[in-house]
């Protein structure tokens, strides 16, 4: 079961905010962060990374994308 | 496509490049230690269009107009044009007015604070500990759940309006060009004297506003979010930009003989260090409520954020009140007006802060 952060429509650093509290509060396991800009996209993977998390996929969609990331 | 501008070598790169290209703008002809500075040259084109009269700061700088264009080109030529908006926008065009009025009594944005130390001007390190105070106390804000809330994507065309205006600046500028020695042409007002009369030739400060506009777009190039993600992540990548930034422009301005060290008698600068921290201190915290430098806003306002372009009409309306009731500063300091607005305007700040809250977000 993957926990969804959505994060679209949200401007700098909101989405990496959210991301590093879900992180935080599952430790481990499989997160699903939405966003909607390049920018959102590339903060989030490059925060996922620097918490030791990896980016399982990255599925561009209408709104923009979807990140899957785990532990 | 692996995005080269986004990653640690590319910002470095493209703060590299930037720092270079500010210290030679100062050498083909703006005013020292100001090759780029969005809040002056904001300032500068809310003169050129007569919204203050201050003589002396009135001109078109094509560089923002560049820097919005050229983030326009890339956002289409890599398809990360998004036209969004509404996310809060009276809230963001107050900030926009704060952030003026802060960075006007300092004498400058966090990107001329960069510049006038590697000029040597040792007061910006006063202007830059206020920079980090201000955006350290607005990540205060963020961590206790700080938000002005969603945007929603919208008309393409919404998207166009602020690359249309600064089309639209652009177009008067080529019809009321510069008449030597008159202060007026047409349209425009243009400084005869000061620093609003010193400008690399219009071809040059448009190329080079068009280059940095889409470096600094793919690469989010962002001076506030260095020292925030700094501060509330402990993340260096576009920190790196800054850093390198400073050195470029350092070396080139020594190699242009442009570097001279010392408190007194620096261009365009007073020695009032307690007003240099707080104007940058307000203008931080304003930086950071809005998530993003004055030129941050400019790249975001090119690639279809309404709500960038809503902050940086409140930046060129801020200039304008600050030079109509006297309250930025002047190489002889502050005034008193100034002091009351600063203080105001933190009160403002910090109230936004405490208040706009989204938990739903």
């Amino acid at each position: 079961m993957s926990n969804v952060v959505d994060a679209r429509g949200l401007s700098c650093p909101q989405p990496v905010i959210m991301t590093v509290d879900e992180i935080k509060k599952m430790e481990q396991g499989e997160i699903t962060v939405l966003v909607d800009t390049d920018t959102a996209k590339e903060n989030v993977s490059r925060a996922a990374k620097s918490k030791g998390w990896s980016v399982l996929e990255i599925n561009p969609d209408e709104e923009g994308y979807k990140i899957r990331i785990g532990k | 496509m692996k995005n080269f501008l986004a990653t640690r070598w590319g910002i470095i790169a493209v703060g590299g490049f930037i720092g270079i290209l500010a210290s030679l703008l100062q050498y083909w002809g703006n005013p020292a230690n100001m090759g780029i500075c969005v809040a002056c040259m904001e300032r500068d084109i809310a003169g050129a269009l007569g919204l203050h009269r201050a003589a002396v700061v009135q001109y078109m700088r094509p560089e923002i107009i560049g820097f919005v264009l050229g983030s326009f080109a890339a956002a289409y030529l890599f398809k990360e044009f998004r036209s969004r908006l509404g996310s809060a926008p009276i809230v963001r065009f107050v900030l926009g007015v704060f952030a003026m009025i802060g960075a006007l009594i300092f004498l400058g944005c966090p990107w001329r604070a960069l510049l006038r130390l590697a000029g040597g001007d040792l007061n910006a390190i006063l202007g830059l500990a206020g920079l980090a105070v201000g955006i350290w106390i607005g990540t205060l804000f963020l961590r206790n759940g700080y938000n002005l809330g969603r945007t929603h994507k919208t008309h393409t065309s919404a998207g166009w309006i602020m690359p249309l205006i600064m089309l639209g600046f652009l177009v008067i500028m080529l019809f009321n060009p510069q008449i030597s020695g008159e202060n007026q042409s047409g349209l425009l007002f243009y400084s005869v004297e000061g620093p609003g009369s010193m400008h690399a030739p219009l071809i040059v400060s448009l190329v080079a506003g068009l280059l940095v506009g889409f470096l600094a777009q793919k690469s989010r190039f962002c001076t506030m979010g260095a020292i925030r993600d700094l501060i509330l992540f402990k993340q260096t990548h576009l920190f790196g930009g800054l850093v390198a930034l400073v050195i470029t422009a350092f070396l080139a301005n020594l190699v242009l003989g442009q570097f001279n060290a010392g408190f007194v008698g620096q261009p365009v600068a007073h020695n009032m260090h307690f007003w240099n921290f707080a104007g940058m201190g307000l203008a931080g915290l304003a930086f950071a409520l809005a998530g993003g430098c004055p030129g941050r806003q400019l790249f975001l306002s090119g690639e279809g954020d309404g709500d960038a372009s809503v902050f940086v009409i409140g930046m060129i309306v801020g200039a304008a009140i600050a030079h109509n009731f006297g309250l930025a500063s002047s190489p002889a300091g502050v005034t008193t007006a100034g002091i009351g607005a600063l203080i105001v305007g933190v009160i403002v700040c910090i109230t936004i802060g405490l208040t706009m809250k989204d938990k739903a977000a």
